[in-house]
């Protein structure tokens, strides 16, 4: 008599992941998946697509669920015990602020597109595992809102990041990067996002965010952040897995899947520069600086998967020794971008305190005394002369990546002159600010002349009015959102609460 | 390189254009050796037959003015780039005529000037 026996995973991943298909008889194949072919890639065997986690539907929704209940527990004490009380300081939510407005809602596009990959991929392996990462990326999102939404009873800047996401300026950068990679094909989707973004990059994005909170006593967004770390890793792993599939495939994917790692690439690591600043600027304690990151996680890492794959023949990301030679002045250049900006921003700005400064000097002892102490010292004068600086007019964006052209030319040796470049395409100009995004805008220029830039969008009278109110009140901006820290609503409030300690949890933002 | 598209030709929408100004076009001006404004150029929506001189008392003292070595400036001395040429405006003729286009970059250099204490700030 035959006994039951429990299938092993392998066995298991295979019953489940395979022969659900059929070939389709009342339509060609190509109308059923008219994504498949566009982009130039070739197929022969969509049964070569492993997941290396061999992850099936039952498995996964015990784990993830084991996650979920752990994860609420730790919002549900936190919110009951005034956890964000604990906080290093009021100037640290700031981080949070970018968080949800910038990185939750391109966690809810991702689990769009990889919800359209689930649909037009024609292998079931690929089509599962698509689901299940969709299913990941609507969970981030979900429990990034639970997460803050808690904050947002105390802080400003955090109760409408959807909104704000699709109209703010620098929220462009994040839009614009997602964007572009939502409207290509499913193959340079998944490239974008599943290799050069995730398994290049993320730890740049998530380390720096969740140490970060575990260094700032923001316990809550350490366990959210935890809690999306295991998907993330199994993102990763995904994402070499697609890389290798698609070089295997066939050898002419592999001039096409080197273009599309140099340019997401440098969106990536364009995007990355709100990290930056961020991790070196807006933490109260700042665990890691990004130059130390870089090193660490693009610099060490990805030495050696480009040495594994050039057996393909793939290289290197086109200008990635550009991005380590400004690793020493990006976060810099960029902070002080949204430091002059910060009157039309949903969250505060403000000069680094002397410990910080001491700290930027330590991280930075190539630059930071030499090129960016003298311009906080030049705005800390203006402040105290009662002139706190804001520049009066709008700057002029990248083209590609959407960030006001703040970048330099470090690899010359010359950080305080401007990488300015201009195409020109049907008779008008297109300014980007790096060889990086003008090698993206001319090899793609129909598809960045038609990009929504948003001081231009402002001046062709398409954000509410002419006027600097106008334009934040359609951003959905309270007036209290932005500006200089000192003297902001958070940081009254956080004064209170910590002069009245015994009442703190019946306090309302003001 | 043509973009691949699913279905026909991909659309050529032309976003900026200098029809969607309401008469104006943008013109960006970076002022050479002071970062210390924010490290960004900034750009103005200008009418294209608007005085050159009107550029240097009208509009930038609104952004630039904020420095300090703005007042600093010997308009005797100064040198402009526009597109990357080097040039000298006719301050009385329109930006148009001194070859300002829509979407031109400006560049205004003030030699001796070098930003907050020498920092190039």
């Amino acid at each position: 008599m035959a006994v039951k026996k429990r299938l092993n995973m392998r066995k298991r991943y295979e019953l489940l992941t395979r022969g659900l298909a059929w070939e389709p008889s009342y339509q060609p194949r190509e109308k059923v998946f008219p994504y498949e072919d566009f982009e130039g890639i070739k197929i022969t065997d969509w049964d070569k697509w492993e997941d290396p986690f061999r992850l099936t539907a039952d498995s996964y929704w015990k784990y993830q669920a084991e996650k979920d209940k752990k994860l609420y527990a730790v919002m549900d004490s936190f919110a009951q015990n005034d956890g964000f009380l604990n906080v290093s300081d009021a100037s640290y939510i700031n981080a949070l602020k970018i968080f949800i407005q910038g990185v939750s809602p391109l966690e809810y596009q991702a689990h769009r597109g990889f919800a359209h990959l689930a649909r037009q991929f024609a292998g079931e392996g690929a089509q599962i595992a698509c689901q299940m990462q969709s299913i990941d990326e609507l969970r981030h999102i979900q429990t990034q809102i639970h997460t803050i939404s808690n904050y947002n009873k105390y802080f400003t800047g955090m109760h409408d990041p959807f909104h704000m996401h699709d109209r703010v300026w620098y929220l462009s950068v994040p839009k614009s990067f997602m964007d572009d990679a939502r409207t290509a094909g499913p193959f340079e989707f998944i490239t974008s996002i599943s290799f050069s973004f995730e398994y290049l990059l993320t730890n740049l994005l998530f380390v720096p965010f969740m140490s970060g909170a575990a260094h700032n006593g923001d316990m809550s967004t350490v366990t959210f952040g935890f809690s999306a770390q295991s998907d993330e890793s199994r993102h990763m792993t995904l994402g070499l897995g697609i890389i290798k599939f698609l070089l295997e495939q066939h050898e002419d994917n592999v001039p096409i899947v080197q273009k599309w790692m140099d340019k997401h690439f440098w969106r990536s690591y364009r995007l990355l520069g709100i990290v930056s600043a961020m991790q070196d600027y807006m933490l109260t304690e700042s665990p890691l600086s990004w130059k130390e990151g870089w090193k660490i996680y693009f610099e060490d890492n990805a030495g050696a998967l480009f040495n594994d794959l050039s057996r393909y023949g793939i290289k290197m990301p086109k200008f990635h020794e550009v991005a380590t030679a400004e690793a020493d002045h990006l976060s810099h250049q960029v902070y002080s971008v949204f430091y002059a900006f910060s009157h039309a921003a949903g969250f505060q700005t403000t000069v680094p305190s002397a410990k910080k400064m001491d700290w930027l000097s330590e991280k930075y002892p190539d630059t930071f005394d030499k090129y960016y102490r003298p311009r906080w010292e030049m705005w800390a004068e203006m402040e105290k002369e009662g002139k706190r600086f804001f520049n009066g007019g709008l700057p002029l964006d990248c083209q590609v990546c959407q960030i006001p052209m703040v970048f330099t030319d470090v690899v010359n040796g010359n950080p305080m002159k401007p990488t300015h470049r201009v195409s020109e395409y049907k008779g008008d100009k297109y300014h980007t600010c790096s060889d990086g995004c003008r090698d993206i805008f001319e090899n793609e220029p129909e598809k960045y002349v038609q990009a929504l830039v948003p001081p231009q969008q402002i001046f062709q009278g398409n954000c509410g009015g002419e006027t600097i109110p106008d334009v934040l009140n359609w951003y959905h901006f309270a007036a209290d959102d932005g500006g200089e820290y000192h003297g902001s609503t958070d940081e009254k409030n956080w004064k209170k609460w910590h002069g009245e300690q015994s009442d703190s949890g019946s306090q309302e933002k003001a | 390189m043509a973009i691949n598209t699913i279905n026909g030709e991909y659309p050529e929408i032309i976003r900026d254009a200098v029809e969607n100004f309401h008469g104006n076009q943008l013109v960006i001006v970076d002022w050479e050796n002071h970062r210390g404004l924010g490290g960004a150029p900034n750009m103005f929506p200008l009418p294209p037959d608007m005085p050159f001189k009107a550029l240097i008392a009208d509009v930038l003292p609104g952004v630039f003015g904020l420095h300090a070595d703005w007042e600093k400036i010997d308009w005797a001395t100064v040198e402009w780039t526009i597109d990357g040429e080097e040039v000298t405006p006719n301050l009385d003729a329109s930006l148009k005529e001194n070859g300002v286009g829509h979407k031109s970059f400006i560049w205004l250099k003030t030699p001796g000037l070098l930003g907050y204490k020498g920092t190039l700030n």
